[in-house]
């Protein structure tokens, strides 16, 4: 959930907890209260910068002044995708939610929630739209573009054989969306491709980086994937500076605009969250199999007791 | 006035056959294979301001049909292929590119007659049984404007707004169609009327996020003749 916040100061700490991908089902498996964990990581942020939760969402600004794209993204794209569609989903999902349970649930509960496993409730549009936006402008910076570093270069070449062959494919995803959507690099932890399937000899290596598109409003929490990067391919994303020339637009995003260091931050975390939920699920095999073999004692005890009374 | 369609292209045989279907798009039969080609509009790109301006009548026509044409065609000769080879893998995947780009070729060659300018009756609402049809199945003209002005504008993503005849149980519908899905893939019986494109390169130039203002507008060279036309020949 977005809160309007006034100091700067803040501002980064907000950014932290924007980033962070929801963790929620397992195995496919509903947890009874799927946003706990990243709730209390949301409710932790805004009590340390000092701010009470608001339910109306606030339209969050980019992380950079309107004009800071130019000339490879206009300022008045930015004026008209983040002044009016972006705020449009804001001022629309604050409409929609009021009085309902949706109220003051963080973005990303009302996102799943809505999501409804794939039999969309209409407040989805307008969710996973406001979140789909703000992590896009976060995935861009003046001066971006170039080539990632570190850990993130060598996943990607690990996953994709080269940075060439991923930006390919990038590509090739965001040209093939057809109509609107959007195209995504995403972290997958530990998944077989199989619905429900767990994985029995989970290694480092299942969890991987995947290229990813999505038609409309959908994106990957929905389905349990930790978003790194995403680019906007809906006609209004570019077509007052490139018209139909999609392809152009891409080029420009990849070569100018895309911020790594924003990609990297997010690897991380996704990293650190898949890490604390393969150990929480550890956990949790764990203290089944305690309660399991305390329900066999119950049992023996229960058969002797009526061996006695037999007997009497 | 009219554009001239873009030369089809020649893979070597001789025979060319020009002619206008109900949809006037011209055809070319080379080796057993129709290849496709822009249609012309019948007003200048310009015709039709203030409603749609005429940026984007030449770039929607030019660029954005002529590129569900030139994918169409491509797509159709792979098909081609594939099936003399019997390569199922390749004809399975082919599938939705023919279905985005014909349906796009479809949809816009139906658009181009649903628009004309003012001075050619553009908005002039339907007479004869057209008009006595719209009152029975929805109330009025006014009615039916902004039942479909609402859908069009409630559509999320891209697609179309669609007036449609059911040939069999010969009632008006109104329905929308996601991405460029013709309205046939909405019920088999159904014909197209009149049809209005809310992808956003309909009017962003123009009308930027405001959607409704578009659609709004767009009745003011809205081609009733020729959904007449169409409506009298399936219920004579």
């Amino acid at each position: 959930m977005v809160v309007a916040v006034a100091a700067a100061a803040a501002s980064s700490t907000w950014l932290t907890c924007a980033l962070l991908p929801r963790q929620g089902w397992l195995h496919g498996i509903q947890e009874p209260t799927p946003g706990l964990q990243w709730t209390n990581k949301k409710r932790c942020c805004t009590r340390k910068a000092g701010l009470t939760i608001t339910a109306k969402l606030e339209l969050k600004p980019p992380p950079y002044p309107l004009n800071a794209l130019e000339p490879h993204m206009s300022q008045e794209t930015l004026e008209y995708h983040w002044g009016k569609h972006h705020r449009g989903y804001v001022d629309n999902l604050n409409k929609q939610i009021i009085g309902t349970e949706l109220d003051e649930m963080p973005l990303e509960d009302i996102i799943i929630t809505t999501y409804n496993k794939g039999d969309i409730l209409p407040p989805f549009n307008n969710a996973a739209q406001i979140w789909n936006h703000d992590f896009f402008w976060e995935s861009m910076k003046p001066g971006g573009g170039g080539k990632p570093f570190g850990e993130l270069l060598q996943l990607i070449e690990r996953d994709f054989g080269s940075f060439e062959k991923f930006v390919e494919e990038f590509r090739s995803a965001a040209s093939t969306q057809f109509g609107s959507g959007w195209a995504w690099l995403a972290y997958k932890a530990n998944r077989l491709d199989v619905g429900n399937a767990e994985n029995p000899r989970p290694s480092d290596e299942d969890k991987k980086l995947v290229v990813v598109k999505s038609p409309n409003a959908v994106n990957p929490l929905v389905w349990d994937y930790s978003p790194l990067l995403t680019i906007d391919v809906w006609e209004h994303a570019y077509y007052l500076d490139f018209q139909i020339r999609r392809p152009d637009y891409i080029s420009i995003f990849m070569e100018k605009l895309v911020s790594w260091e924003a990609v990297s931050s997010r690897l991380e975390i996704a990293k650190a969250q898949a890490t604390e939920r393969e150990e929480e699920e550890k956990r949790k095999q764990g203290e089944k199999e305690v309660g399991n073999s305390d329900n066999e004692a119950v049992k023996m005890y229960v058969d002797s007791k009526s061996d006695d009374s037999e007997a009497e | 006035m009219a554009i001239r369609p873009l030369l089809s292209r020649t893979l070597g045989l001789t025979q060319t056959l020009t002619h206008s279907h109900s949809h006037s798009h011209t055809l070319t039969q080379l080796r057993g294979l129709q290849t496709f080609s822009l249609p012309d509009l019948s007003y200048d790109y310009g015709a039709l301001e203030p409603a749609i301006s005429g940026e984007i009548m030449q770039l929607h026509h030019q660029k954005h049909h002529q590129a569900y044409i030139t994918n169409y065609n491509k797509a159709l000769e792979q098909l081609e292929d594939a099936l003399a080879k019997g390569d199922s893998s390749s004809v399975v995947k082919l599938q939705s590119a023919i279905k985005f780009n014909g349906g796009g070729h479809i949809n816009h060659s139906v658009f181009w007659k649903n628009l004309t300018p003012v001075s050619e009756g553009g908005g002039e609402p339907p007479h004869g049984s057209l008009g006595w049809a719209i009152d029975t199945n929805f109330g009025s003209m006014e009615a039916l404007v902004q039942k479909i002005s609402a859908e069009g504008a409630a559509l999320q993503g891209s697609g179309w707004v669609w007036l449609g005849l059911d040939k069999v149980s010969k009632k008006l519908v109104v329905d929308t169609t996601a991405n460029q899905d013709p309205l046939v893939t909405k019920g088999a019986n159904l014909v197209p009327l009149l049809g209005i494109d809310v992808w956003e390169h309909a009017y962003y130039l123009q009308y930027k996020n405001v959607r409704p203002d578009y659609l709004k507008n767009i009745w003011k060279v809205i081609n009733w003749k020729y959904a007449s036309h169409v409506y009298e020949k399936e219920c004579p």
